[in-house]
């Protein structure tokens, strides 16, 4: 187990560094920070001015050292665009995308694995093949637009949940929903498969032999082994969740750190967009690294395989 | 061989309508100019924000009514599927021709390129996509193809993990030992015999693939860093809709519906496709 833990935190390590290469010269090498900050109409002269000023005439290994260096020593920038450090911004601008991502995940997990182990048990029936028809429709239906369209419906024309802001719980409910929707659909097939190739397996035939049925059986036998890959999905799933908050906070104008990252970008302020890709990426190998872990200790075959 | 796959096609409900779907969007997008009647960008401010033909106070001239600017609805939904459909072949194409190069390289060339190709699929799915090619577009500027580039270079994963696996089931097979055998080169080997075994998968990816560049390019452009105005996009369309839609809901219904329906459509065909011409991996 410590041998499986270590190598994968070696490898979780390694694609940290590997990502924060990629998206610091990403962003510093494909564009212009100081152009964008200076915005279209500055003068060359101004633009040079900036340059020099924010180190961007350096080589970009000097800056991306300096970036690192920095980050090492809990030092996270300086934002040009809110002038203010880049990590009082993600610490004051975290708790709602958190919030707004464990409600998201859990709206997902209640509505998604009943779903799919409904449809399991009773394959080809008609709750089956509804699930699986709304699960098609739901993945093509654009996350911004299921947002404004229940801000149509919830909050104007039956105005049971407020349209924006994120002072009381209810102002998350409606967000929550557009961003686990996202996600049921292949939580949902995951967790139908899963259950459909472990009920064909003999300790299952085994255990209806000896007479457990319906919800016990899946409670007590099937579920435990079927959840094995959900559990991995769900965590990816959180991942994007986090990352993937732009467009619901925006819609929802939900003061998280997806707002802020969006309005950064409009606002050409590369330190902090990097920091958030940054982090977000950091949060998702953190999840999927943890979820590895739980998946080793519940299954004994991938810690040793 | 033909004859069992297009028979397997007219019996598969979802894949037909997929394909008419498809079709029929493919069509209005390349007769726009003669379905349309209107200008898409001709301004009339004297009738702004008319409602629906169907609804109270809608004519008959203008059938989905009018936006913000007077421009006739219908006509910028008809123009905006062109730009969806361009976005979504080029971008899928762009995924297409990185995520397979990757694959077939990891699964026939296996050991180190492996392991290296697995790594850069572990960071690429790392990153947060969306935000990075929010930022990326709005950074390098607003462009049609810089739009294609950037959704494309973000979405080839799916295609690597299929190809690669594939290519290492083909690989054992005694045609590309034969291949091998009379001389062929690496190169000849993965473009005359794997290549032509992939199609089906690919185009599978790919029809689902136009459906997720879609979705993102109207992500991109509702939150202002994608297509840029005056140009119709129904991402865009929703954005300039959105203040006036409490009032005139159908400003934001209608884009949305044309997104539901082109990305169904891709959804419809690509799953349909990889049912009839892989029955054997359904579910």
């Amino acid at each position: 187990m410590l041998s499986y833990a270590l190598r994968r935190g070696v490898l979780a390590i390694a694609v940290a560094i590997t990502v924060s290469l990629a998206t610091f010269f990403l962003l510093n090498f494909a564009t212009d920070p100081a152009q964008a900050l200076a915005g279209e109409d500055a003068t060359p002269e101004v633009v040079q001015q900036i340059r020099e000023e924010y180190g961007f005439d350096k080589p970009l290994a000097v800056q991306y050292l300096r970036w690192l260096g920095g980050l090492v020593h809990g030092d996270f920038g300086q934002s040009y665009h809110w002038r203010s450090p880049v990590g009082a911004l993600i610490a004051s601008h975290a708790p709602v995308t958190i919030r707004l991502a464990l409600m998201a995940i859990a709206i997902t997990i209640l509505v998604a694995i009943p779903l799919g182990a409904i449809a399991a048990l009773r394959p080809n029936s008609f709750v089956d093949r509804l699930s699986l028809s709304v699960a098609v429709g739901a993945q093509a239906i654009p996350g911004f637009w299921l947002g404004l369209v229940l801000i149509i419906l919830f909050a104007v024309k039956f105005p049971i949940f407020p349209v924006s802001g994120d002072s009381t719980w209810k102002h998350f409910v409606l967000p929550a929903i557009v961003l686990g929707a996202g996600s049921v659909p292949s939580v949902m097939r995951l967790t139908r498969s899963g259950l459909l190739e472990v009920l064909g397996s003999d300790y299952i035939r085994t255990a209806r032999a000896k007479g457990f049925r319906g919800v016990r059986l899946l409670t007590r036998h099937a579920m435990r082994n079927a959840m094995l890959p959900v559990v991995n999905v769900l965590a990816v799933q959180l991942g994007h969740k986090l990352g993937g908050s732009v467009i619901v906070e925006s819609v929802f104008a939900l003061n998280g750190l997806g707002r802020l990252a969006w309005q950064s970008i409009l606002g050409g302020d590369v330190p902090t967009v990097q920091m958030l890709v940054f982090v977000f990426a950091i949060t998702f190998v953190v999840l999927t690294f943890l979820a590895d872990l739980l998946g080793a200790w519940l299954d004994p075959r991938i810690r040793l395989g | 061989m033909t004859a069992l796959l297009l028979r397997r096609m007219l019996r598969h409900k979802g894949f037909l309508t997929g394909l008419a779907l498809m079709v029929l969007l493919a069509l209005l997008a390349a007769f726009a100019p003669l379905v349309a009647g209107h200008d898409p960008f001709g301004q009339d401010l004297a009738h702004r924000l008319m409602p629906p033909a169907w609804s109270a106070g809608g004519s008959w001239t203008h059938l989905f009514g009018t936006d913000h600017l007077g421009r006739d609805y219908l006509a910028r939904l008809l123009y905006g599927a062109r730009i969806s459909l361009a976005i979504g072949l080029g971008a899928a194409s762009v995924g297409c021709a990185i995520g397979v190069t990757l694959g077939v390289c990891a699964g026939y060339f296996g050991g180190r390129v492996d392991q290296a190709v697995s790594y850069l699929l572990t960071c690429q799915l790392a990153l947060p996509g969306l935000l990075l090619a929010m930022a990326l577009v709005f950074l390098i500027g607003p462009s049609l193809a810089v739009v294609i580039v950037v959704i494309g270079s973000l979405h080839w994963s799916y295609y690597l993990v299929v190809t690669r696996a594939a290519t290492m089931q083909l690989k054992r097979l005694d045609f590309i030992a034969a291949a091998q055998a009379i001389g062929e080169s690496r190169l000849q080997v993965i473009v005359h015999e794997l290549l032509p075994n992939l199609l089906n998968p690919i185009l599978v990816i790919f029809t689902l693939e136009v459906g997720v560049a879609v979705l993102a390019e109207a992500a991109l452009s509702f939150l202002g860093v994608g297509v840029q105005p005056p140009t119709p996009s129904w991402g865009l369309m929703i954005a300039e809709g959105k203040d006036a839609m409490f009032f005139r809901p159908w400003l934001v219904v209608l884009p949305g519906a044309a997104l539901f329906l082109l990305v169904m459509a891709a959804n419809l065909l690509g799953d349909g496709l990889r049912d009839v011409t892989a029955p054997e991996s359904r579910n």
